[in-house]
């Protein structure tokens, strides 16, 4: 299908595929390859953690929707589903992305890493080990997306400086005020990861 | 076993300790009542009302009731919806869906559906016909004459709150200095990252709630008395918990539309708030308008302190007060405090993170800061002139012990107060200066309540509490207590909390209150384990129990040492494989009282071509008494700090004077401090008094005064830097700039 521009939206609104697609985000510039009336499910096959996934969504749902209802991942937190807190943050094709920002539609074909990913079995990332061991968290539900965007900053920088860190977390809120302890761990993650992951 | 002697030497309490939950938390598998599904549940969605006030005419749900989903809709005709809310003495003023709506975003109906979309679809679909009346937001216009009335008799909310001791007119007349100055400090909303909800069900006429709250057990008397059940019938749980800063306290009309939805239908309802909605309807720190004059002596001796306050709690009841540190935190024998709060059409304001105190904290302490100016002294040595010994509020109670003194002097001292108010503040556009302020929390809590220890055959325990976690690290101190007293590893110690069903009561967490009031109540559960081991060896090993003490898994004969079993050999504790301690919470001792000081230390670079501010460096020097658990005590410190920088230089709810709603309901246009907007440098400073007669675990409660200061400390480093006063939070560019060029153009 052919790009779909907010402009081309207007021109054409209540065309009911295209439609569907621009009610469905604000993002309707990258509006996926398949798209369906709005009120009918689309089988799609997300790839998450590196294992294939089929669901069936309807075209509005976000991937923090498929994750967090439909896929029961519940690590990815419904914080704000408008783009300003963070705490939805997964990879996407190893870049930090907010869940809840993205149609489940247009993450096929493309590799989700959530919370769920980052740890062997019960054996924590040194991401997630260095926020335990700084006490990088509070309440905790933004804990899971903070990690997410440790662990995205790490995958571009290894060595962050602490304004790195603070650029790289700055789009996840805490509002228990973590975010001292947060830099430290961010900074523990990477000297960890340098060393050789121990 | 209640009555403990204090510790004195301790292994385990007092060190740097990770969350024994940190696991769940940063691998994602935390339930929060937010991931919560139970199967066949329904999701549940407001319809709220768009205006500032307006009574409604007429709710036409047929259209909704006729949508995909939906499966019922509550009205505030609908049978049993007519449920009282926001109390004063002569009664209720309002109701779960309360016709006359006096704020935007009132409820005025819920929806269950199959899904969410398809509930808040239904939600706007349905047809409310309203009249819209006059409004009134700004607060320091609701007893104008003529002011639109909320609530029959006006917009005065109760009697003003009033303080006085001695008198002023004298003591102002013996000063030799006097400031009078005006505040203003706007509306702070709570936002916690888990949005408010619950997932509700029945099981006949047993009502299960899982909630995100901060006490279980308060809620569950509230929804008791809702739907006339007797406690035992109603459960509530909240292990895992998204904060709350005190607006997670109160009834949720969710979990009441909730469970009368879930009663109709008979299938679990979950209904969760969406961030938007958050900004509206569960609560806020009122906005204050304060005026107050102080007077000293030459020698910086306080004569006299007047304060005369207006604020809100919004549109029903609810204290707005921020006089308490005005009356007690600096010794002053003659003290007038007048405050008047109204009502305005703006969501009920609930309980936030020491309410009151960070309002009061920003006048008096800039007040102060001016003060010593004025008597050319310097700002920490004015306030050390003033400590007190007693609290002159409760007239003259002695205090177990005051560490204000010792903040701000160890404060000062690590901070580098006196090289850093020396160093030159910049001759270039961009100054810095450092500012201080002192503060003290001033509710001393409710001590009650009940922990249960169950140690196993093997040497590991348990704990079971009533007490909510809220992000302080509660169950992980907890557990330290019971790896201190009976030598169980801290990792093998499991805490169940949270859970009416299951835990022993737990008064709420908030007000401080949770480490002083439970963590003897736990110290008391396990020493009483401890005891009953010890009466079993001595009847296993015929000696006197009073002779034996338990160390490394072995108890032994301190007189005779060959005398010893180890516990794996303790053939009572093998026969009954699990022993349970239950420790209870004494009441306060009488005639003194203990409560947390504190003193923040800013450093600020201001810069004044922008007026942009940043803060460089914070210290928190705090006496909140012996220090459980290292890590999460400076957590606290530093997110107090970080919600201070919020008070201080960002937050504030803007209602829109034309339409009368919020005009920035969402976190874009409602900024908190962010990453980038905390300091590089955050320092803790813990002043432990070693005070043993407050109680068992010499703790006083480090949550809320590790916010009170901060802002007037920033405000003061503001005016170090550029000589200029910033009264009204919050100071950002905007207002900089506009006091930078005032300045310049002289006015």
């Amino acid at each position: 299908m052919e790009r779909v521009s907010r402009r081309g939206f207007i021109t054409s609104a209540g065309v009911g595929a295209i439609g569907a697609a621009a009610l469905g985000g604000a993002e309707a510039e990258t509006a996926a390859a398949t798209v369906r009336a709005a009120g009918e499910p689309a089988p799609i096959t997300l790839r998450v953690n590196g294992r294939a996934r089929a669901l069936s969504v309807l075209p509005r749902t976000t991937l923090l929707e498929a994750l967090h209802e439909h896929l029961g991942l519940a690590g990815t937190k419904p914080g704000c589903e408008r783009g300003e807190c963070g705490a939805c943050t997964v990879l996407v094709d190893g870049q930090t992305r907010y869940a809840c920002q993205m149609l489940a539609l247009e993450a096929e074909g493309h590799e989700v890493t959530t919370i769920e990913g980052l740890a062997r079995g019960e054996q924590l990332s040194d991401v997630q080990k260095a926020f335990v061991a700084e006490d990088a968290m509070q309440c905790g539900y933004c804990t899971p997306g903070q990690v997410m965007a440790v662990e995205g900053l790490l995958r571009h920088e290894k060595d962050p400086s602490l304004d790195e860190i603070r650029e790289g977390v700055s789009g996840n809120l805490c509002r228990c005020g973590a975010y001292a302890h947060i830099f430290k761990a961010a900074q523990r993650a990477a000297a960890a990861r340098r060393n050789g992951g121990k | 076993m209640t009555d403990t002697r204090p510790w004195t030497e301790t292994k385990v309490v007092g060190t740097a300790q990770p969350r024994i939950d940190a696991h769940e938390r940063v691998s994602g598998s935390a339930v929060y009542a937010r991931d919560l599904v139970l199967p066949d549940m329904l999701h549940a969605a407001f319809a709220r009302c768009p205006h500032a006030h307006a009574r409604v005419k007429k709710v036409d749900v047929s259209r909704a009731l006729a949508m995909p989903g939906v499966r019922a809709i509550l009205t505030a005709d609908s049978p049993g919806a007519k449920l009282p809310f926001y109390f004063t003495p002569k009664g209720p003023l309002s109701w779960l869906f309360d016709p006359h709506c006096r704020h935007e975003g009132e409820e005025v109906a819920a929806v269950a559906a199959e899904t969410i979309h398809e509930a808040r679809a239904a939600a706007k679909a349905i047809a409310v016909e309203y009249e819209e009346l006059p409004f009134v937001v700004d607060f320091e216009k609701a007893l104008d004459p003529g002011a639109p009335a909320l609530h029959e008799g006006g917009n005065r909310a109760g009697e003003p709150e009033k303080h006085e001791r001695g008198d002023v007119a004298k003591g102002f007349a013996e000063a030799e200095a006097v400031v009078e100055m005006t505040f203003r400090t706007p509306c702070e909303i709570h936002t916690p990252m888990e949005t408010h909800g619950s997932v509700v069900k029945w099981e006949g006429d047993r009502l299960i709630i899982h909630d995100t709250n901060q006490g279980v057990f308060d809620l569950r008397s509230a929804y008791a008395q809702y739907f006339q059940l007797p406690l035992g019938n109603v459960r509530v749980t909240s292990q895992y918990m998204g904060g709350g800063f005190g607006s997670k306290l109160e009834p949720g009309k969710y979990t009441l539309a909730a469970a009368l939805l879930s009663r109709q239908t008979g299938r679990p309802v979950k209904c969760f708030l969406s961030r938007e909605e958050t900004f509206l309807c569960v609560g806020n720190r009122p906005p204050n308008l304060l005026k107050l004059k102080i007077g000293a002596k030459r020698d910086g001796t306080l004569t006299a302190l007047q304060l005369v306050g207006v604020g809100t709690g919004g549109a029903y009841p609810e204290g707005s007060d921020a006089g308490y540190l005005a009356s007690d935190l600096y010794l002053c024998p003659n003290v007038k405090i007048e405050e008047t709060n109204v009502y305005i059409n703006a969501g009920k304001a609930r309980a936030f993170r020491a309410p009151g105190f960070p309002q009061g904290a920003w006048a008096l302490e800039q007040a102060m800061d001016a003060l010593a100016l004025k008597l050319g002294l310097d700002p920490v040595a004015l306030r050390l002139r003033n400590v007190p010994k007693v609290s002159q509020r409760r007239g003259g109670i002695p205090y177990f012990s005051t560490g204000l003194a010792q903040c701000l002097q160890d404060g000062a001292k690590a901070f580098g107060w006196e090289e850093a108010r020396q160093r030159p503040r910049g001759s270039g556009p961009v100054v810095r200066g450092v500012g201080v302020a002192a503060g003290m929390w001033g509710w001393d809590g409710d001590p009650r309540g009940t922990a249960i220890v169950r140690y196993v055959a093997d040497g590991s325990a348990s704990l079971t509490t009533g007490a909510s976690d809220i992000g302080t690290g509660t169950k992980t101190w907890m557990a330290m207590i019971v790896a201190e007293e009976l030598g169980v590893p801290v990792e093998s110690i499991h805490v169940d909390n949270a859970d009416t069903d299951t835990t022993p009561y737990a008064v709420l967490s908030g007000g401080s209150q949770t480490v002083h009031v439970n963590s003897p109540a736990v110290r008391a559960a396990a020493l009483d384990v401890k005891q009953q081991l010890l009466e079993m060896a001595a009847e296993q090993l015929k000696t006197d129990v009073a002779s034996l003490e338990l160390k490394d898994g072995v108890i032994a004969d301190r007189s005779a040492p060959d005398k010893k079993v180890a516990l794996k050999d303790l053939k009572p504790l093998q026969e009954q494989q699990t022993i349970v301690g239950v420790g209870r919470r004494r009441p306060h001792p009488k005639g003194k009282v203990g409560l947390p000081f504190v003193a923040h230390f800013a450093e600020v670079e201001v810069d004044t071509r922008t007026g942009e501010v940043r803060v460089l460096r914070l210290l928190g020097a705090h006496d909140s008494g012996r220090v459980m658990n290292r890590l999460t005590y400076q957590n606290q410190v530093f997110g107090g700090m970080t919600m201070g920088i919020g008070f201080a230089m960002t937050e504030d709810r803007v209602l829109d004077r034309n339409t009368g709603k919020m005009a920035n309901a969402n976190w874009h246009d409602y900024k908190i401090p962010t990453a980038k907007d905390v300091p590089p440098d955050f320092a803790c400073l813990p002043v432990d008094l070693r005070d043993t007669e407050w109680n068992s675990t010499g703790t006083k409660g480090i949550g809320e005064p590790a916010t009170i200061p901060t802002a007037p400390a920033i405000a003061n480093a503001v005016f170090h830097a550029t000589g200029i006063r910033v009264t009204e939070t919050p100071i950002n560019p905007t207002q900089m700039a506009r006091l930078l060029a005032a300045r310049k153009a002289g006015r």
